[in-house]
């Protein structure tokens, strides 16, 4: 066993701010390898450089992923992280709890593993952070027993994740608590088995306000809009403008496309329903006098992603809007989807992000084969340049002039 | 011991079952909120019912006995019920507005910081760092416990221009949404891999290696039974180690830190936009980076003395121009901030109208 001071380590339990290394501390108090965690990371803080090695294949019968190897790369000095494998489990939408449910996820852990989780992972999981590999069929039984099940991990559907919806939010155009759950039980077998070019994620946002970060963060992005004007209550308008809320200022002069007036005289708030671009900075300045329209539902967006390889992509328009509001609706998203995945696992490259694969092929191809039709709403701006991969069977190939003689 | 066998998909526990009453009665009802206090969220139901949500903040890598805290605590003012934000906060759900100061109270007594609502610093998404992943080239939580222990005053209040959403990825993977964050920590590798000819002839797919790397720089060395890197053309994505171990890519004498800033998510008033790099390096000073401590907070600086109310930083960059930013800032500019990747081009200035 190493040196166990942990100088460096123990700087970061001063200052306001919660510290993970009392975390870990609390921790080893009950468990040797989150008690080794300590001075091996105390040694990468010192050399500055991580000590773990390349994830190995560990897994559950039954299922392709959600388990993630992890082996420190000196073992013989930190026996007891020689494995510490990662454990994700599938969360609750929303991320709401009982706390009968949350102390089961502890009592478990506490018995096959390190006590160590991150709440979250970045995608949403709950993650339990270090395991020995003999241990990951019984953690995995007995959370299964419990009512849990494992999240996604390799060339699959990645668990999804949605914000707290008509949970505790006046904005939720769709039901994203219901439409997660719904969908993921779905496809089920798309996330525990991989079987893609690479990872796929879907995030559920209520509204443009996209708490999920879905945009940027999976390959589909259902953010939640309305199609009609948004509704306004013109006694609250008067009441925000009685209290001395600047409504010109901040509300009417920031609008994108200035489609909303106030009326200084009357106390009254109008809009140019055929102008408004549904953004929700009016609605999240004025919730108690501004609300989405009553024809609610979803946009769906593809192609979000990090960095890694080709830059990071931002999700874009497929479909503009699409009912979400019972589970009959659900049918076109799932069909939608499994069109999508079809024509991404026949043309992708291996680690090939659907997104890229779109960029790589062209939008025009994708939407033909996807048959997903195409309209403005898709696009910032129509192309700049002449280069039309027209379809010859199209065009005129009848091998006469025009005039009538042969060619 | 009787041998328990696992039921395969059965999907996520249902979110139902963890909904306190006054959410099930008023579901998909809710008409407004308002912030009463920093940290705190009241929203009211169309019934004339509320629900009090107090945010705390959370490390996110927590034990069990963390968790086990809170439901002490859930179950004494909140009825059992809680949730975790996307942001990885906790917020305590109250239904009862008399337990709402007693919570609050408990809280701050037992050394919680409620915080992170409105115009505020919320908390930073981040990924494992040297905690838990093989190619970090920083250590994630460090570098946020460092950042928010020095922004805490912005925490808990509200007094910045916008919300302020940070984000910080280990690597040049750029995990945890850094890509679209106001600040983005992001740790870079800036030397090229170094290669294990045993490890990769022992295990590794040489074709699959070879079309890893987004540049080419990766050629087959058919003689070696290995390959070679073209160190010119490879600009330290770690591609090819996630691919191989034999291409190992950290190295701490250079490995360090790059900051971002601009970017959102959110659809109001403008639309999302990517983070751009404004400070290509700073050293990993570990155990508290005050390099990096002391650049975020003088963009966050410039940014409360110059913005509009209400403009994000991205916002306000962009009606000030990037080259007021840095004038404003006193950042140094250099070439290795112009992009010369992919999509550079539409980053160029096609224009002749500019500051100074």
């Amino acid at each position: 066993m190493t040196e166990k001071k942990t100088p460096l380590l123990d700087e970061l339990e001063k200052g306001k701010w919660p510290s993970f290394v009392t975390e870990i501390k609390r921790a080893a108090v009950r468990s040797a390898s989150a008690a080794e965690l300590l001075p091996l990371l105390e040694r990468s803080y010192r050399e500055r450089i991580g000590h773990w090695k390349h994830g190995g294949i560990v897994g559950v019968r039954g299922y392709g992923g959600g388990v993630i190897g992890r082996y420190v790369d000196v073992p013989e000095e930190f026996p007891n992280l020689a494995e510490f494998h990662t454990v994700r489990l599938l969360q609750p939408s929303g991320w709401f709890y009982n706390t009968k449910t949350l102390r089961t996820v502890c009592d478990i852990w506490e018995k096959h593993g390190s006590g160590l989780t991150n709440m979250h992972g970045s995608t949403g999981d709950i993650i339990l952070l270090g395991c020995k590999t003999n241990q990951i069929q019984p953690i995995f039984d007995e959370y299964s027993e419990a009512g849990f099940d494992l999240g996604g991990s390799g060339s699959c559907l990645r668990t999804t994740n949605c914000c707290v919806g008509p949970g505790r939010c006046e904005h939720a155009c769709y039901d994203t608590l219901d439409a997660c759950y719904n969908i993921t039980n779905e496809f089920m077998d798309e996330l525990h088995r991989p079987m893609w070019p690479y990872k796929s994620k879907i995030k559920f946002s209520g509204c443009a306000n996209d708490c999920t970060s879905s945009i940027a963060r999976s390959d589909c992005s259902v953010i939640g809009t309305w199609r009609d004007t948004l509704v306004i209550n013109q006694e609250a308008v008067k009441e925000y403008a009685a209290n001395g809320f600047p409504i010109q200022s901040q509300v009417c002069a920031k609008c994108p496309t200035k489609c909303l007036t106030f009326n200084k005289e009357t106390q009254e708030l109008s809009i140019v329903g055929e102008e408004c671009s549904r953004c929700m900075h009016c609605i999240n300045m004025m919730p108690k006098a501004l609300h989405p329209g009553k024809e609610r539902g979803a946009t769906i967006l593809i192609g979000g992603k990090s960095t890694i390889v080709q830059s990071a992509f931002m999700s874009w328009v497929v479909v503009p809007f699409m009912k979400l509001e019972s589970e009959d609706d659900y049918e076109p998203f799932k069909d939608l989807m499994r069109r999508i995945w079809e024509w991404w696992d026949e043309n992708g490259k291996t680690r090939e992000r659907i997104g890229e694969t779109i960029y790589r092929l062209g939008m025009g191809k994708f939407l033909r084969e996807t048959e997903i039709p195409p309209v403005p709403q898709m696009v910032f701006r129509p192309r700049a340049n002449p280069y039309v991969f027209w379809n010859q069977d199209d065009l005129d190939k009848s091998g006469t002039m025009l005039d009538g003689s042969a060619l | 011991m009787a041998i328990v066998k696992a039921k395969l998909d059965q999907g996520p526990p249902n979110y139902k079952e963890m909904l306190p009453p006054v959410i099930t009665e008023n579901y998909g009802k809710w008409d407004y909120h308002e912030i009463p206090s920093p940290g705190v969220l009241k929203h009211v139901a169309e019934s004339g019912a509320a629900i009090f949500s107090v945010r705390v903040a959370s490390p996110r890598l927590v034990s069990i006995d963390f968790i086990r805290d809170i439901c002490v605590l859930a179950d004494d003012y909140c009825d059992g019920f809680l949730r975790f934000t996307t942001r990885n906060n906790v917020e305590f759900l109250v239904s009862d507005e008399a337990k709402l100061k007693p919570l609050m109270d408990a809280l701050t007594a037992q050394g919680y910081c409620i915080g992170g609502t409105g115009p505020s610093i919320s908390n930073i998404v981040h990924t494992q760092g040297w905690i838990h992943c093989h190619t970090a080239a920083t250590d994630a939580s460090g570098v946020v416990k460092a950042v928010m222990d020095d922004l805490y005053e912005y925490f808990d209040s509200m007094k910045l221009p916008a919300k302020l959403k940070m984000g910080l990825a280990c690597c040049l993977n750029m995990c945890g949404a850094a890509h679209c964050s106001d600040i983005a920590i992001v740790g870079v590798h800036r030397t090229p891999p170094v290669i294990n000819h045993d490890v990769i002839r022992k295990g590794t797919e040489i074709p699959s290696l070879v079309a890893s790397c987004p540049t080419g720089a990766i050629r087959p060395d058919p003689k070696n039974k290995s390959v070679k890197v073209n160190d010119d053309k490879c600009m330290y994505c770690g591609n090819c180690y996630t691919m191989s171990p034999g291409m190992k890519l950290n190295d701490a004498r250079n490995d360090g830190l790059a900051i971002l800033v601009g970017g959102k998510t959110s659809n109001a008033r403008s639309a999302p936009s990517f983070s751009r790099m404004v400070i290509p390096f700073l050293p990993n000073t570990a155990p508290r980076w005050p390099e990096a401590v002391a650049a975020v907070r003088n963009i966050i600086e410039v940014w409360i003395a110059n913005a509009q109310k209400g403009e994000r930083i991205g916002e306000w960059v962009e009606r000030i121009g990037w080259e007021r930013f840095f004038s404003l800032t006193g950042i140094p500019f250099s070439d290795m901030l112009i992009d010369d990747y992919i999509f550079s081009r539409e980053t160029f200035r096609t224009g002749a109208a500019f500051k100074y």
